[in-house]
């Protein structure tokens, strides 16, 4: 599974890296930064699509 | 509670209002009333007006800044005209390109490391606040009025730097601007104005040290290379306050609303802890405060109704937020909804900038409440006994509540 994250669709809404800090994290402005490169660890694929399913902006997507 | 006596709604389809007292007590029922029948519904109303009450609509409207302005946000019989970009306060009532800008400036202060800051004060300032609520033998307090609303008073202006005691003084503003827009003017001295307030601080702000808080930033803060002249300054400060109070106070009061309904609730948030963040997104979702205004800055289609340049139209994030085409039983209350992709902090450029600050509040909030007084119910089971805001903030402003139980002393 890998993360999708459209940067410019972001508005820093925060749902993503409150529900997921071992995936996400904000930068000075409260956009998101995702923390993985590549596959999300196994442990973590839950919390991936939980933040994915919480962005208002659908700023994130999950390929599988 | 309004000032001047509202003409009935006949129907609210065609003749909807938003500020009346009808409204107030019975807005959910309306919007899914109307997202059934109309779901945009119009009102000649404010010089023209529009609800749209599907999610899909309200979130185009509130992505399409083309041709929708913010330079007003608060739909009143007065039409702001011929200020945007920059509107009066930057930067909610600010359209592109200008409106970039002037949030970038704000944004460091709100993201979440800067808030989490204002947690241990906030935290303090609730704990104090109960402990009033609690002194005295009284088993019946107002939750609106005796805790909700001090808590984001004495948030935002120590965030600003301001005495605590003019957190009055908000209150009052705040009330005639949201909640009786255009109305009871009259007679209204200018030292009464928030105008006037705002002036005064900036002008002694201006001839005193510089202070490290936010109107001390603002102060020096420079937008491409200019500092930001008075006018800018004052319309974020009234922003600040404007916005930071009413919609805070109104997220706690209603979940306290909530929780008085649903002692399952309560013990599961008791017993589940973790439940938290989930049920604070879900308080917000189900009691979303806020709808936002915007005028149509040119004609323009919205599902199928055509609207006329500078009609005004209303996002109401609630009724997006209880739309059943975007949520799973949409009209139910889930303390541990997964998917939770709601609106209550608006979508598109102008999300919330508050938005992780009022988090925080109501999370602090709730907790501290329910350490200290974990068992309550709604004081008088008439419904008329709690009153609701009018206008386009919506939360209970009447709140008694019976303590039936009280936690460990901290
Ligand atoms: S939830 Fe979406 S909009 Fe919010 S910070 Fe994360 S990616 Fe951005």
């Amino acid at each position: 599974m890998r993360i999708v994250y459209d940067r410019d669709a972001c508005q820093g809404h925060g749902r993503c890296y409150s529900l997921a800090p071992a995936l996400f994290d904000s930068d000075d402005e409260g956009y998101a930064v995702v923390l993985v490169d590549g596959d999300v660890p196994v442990e973590h694929e839950q919390a991936a699509r939980l933040a994915a399913d919480n962005c208002p902006e659908f700023a994130i997507g999950i390929v599988e | 509670m309004t000032t001047t006596d509202k003409a009935p709604v006949a129907d609210w389809a065609t003749d909807f209002d938003h500020t009346h007292p009808e409204y107030a007590a019975h807005a959910p029922e309306i919007w899914d009333d109307l997202r059934e029948r109309c779901p945009v519904a119009h009102s000649d109303r404010f010089g023209g007006i529009w609800l749209p009450t599907r999610h899909a609509d309200v979130e185009a409207v509130a992505r399409d800044t083309d041709h929708y302005s913010s330079e007003g946000v608060i739909a009143s019989p007065f039409k702001p005209e011929g200020i945007a970009p920059r509107g009066y306060a930057p930067p909610i009532t600010s359209d592109p390109p200008f409106h970039a800008e002037a949030r970038r400036l704000l944004l460091p202060a709100f993201a979440p490391k800067a808030i989490a800051r204002w947690e241990g004060a906030t935290r303090e300032a609730c704990r104090e606040l109960v402990d009033d609520v609690l002194a005295g033998d009284a088993r019946v307090v107002d939750a609106a009025a005796d805790y909700a609303q001090h808590i984001p008073v004495r948030v935002i202006a120590e965030m600003l730097g301001v005495p605590r005691e003019d957190g009055d003084r908000f209150r009052v503003f705040i009330h005639r601007i949201m909640e009786t827009p255009g109305e009871g003017l009259e007679g209204l001295s200018y030292e009464d104005t928030l105008d006037y307030y705002l002036n005064q601080i900036i002008e002694s702000r201006r001839a005193a040290p510089p202070q490290d808080d936010l109107i001390g930033y603002l102060l020096e803060a420079e937008m491409e290379g200019q500092r930001l002249d008075n006018e800018h300054i004052r319309g974020t400060i009234a922003l600040l306050i404007i916005a930071g109070i009413d919609t805070t106070w109104s997220a706690i009061g209603a979940s306290l609303w909530h929780l008085a309904q649903h002692p399952e609730h309560r013990a599961r948030l008791r017993a589940e802890p973790e439940l938290v963040p989930f049920a604070v997104e879900e308080l917000l979702r189900f009691y979303a405060p806020v709808t936002m205004a915007r005028i149509a800055a040119s004609e323009v289609d919205l599902g199928d109704e055509h609207v006329r340049a500078r009609d005004w139209v209303l996002l109401p994030f609630p009724a997006a937020n209880r739309d059943p085409e975007v949520f799973e039983d949409a009209d139910r209350f889930v303390i541990d909804r997964q998917r939770n992709r709601h609106v209550a902090f608006g979508v598109g450029i102008h999300r919330c900038l508050g938005s992780n600050l009022a988090r925080m509040e109501l999370t602090v909030a709730l907790e501290e409440w329910l350490a200290r007084i974990p068992e309550f119910e709604l004081a008088d089971p008439d419904p008329t006994a709690v009153t609701w805001s009018t206008g386009q903030v919506r939360g209970p402003r009447q709140l008694p509540i019976r303590i039936l139980d009280h936690g460990d002393p901290v």
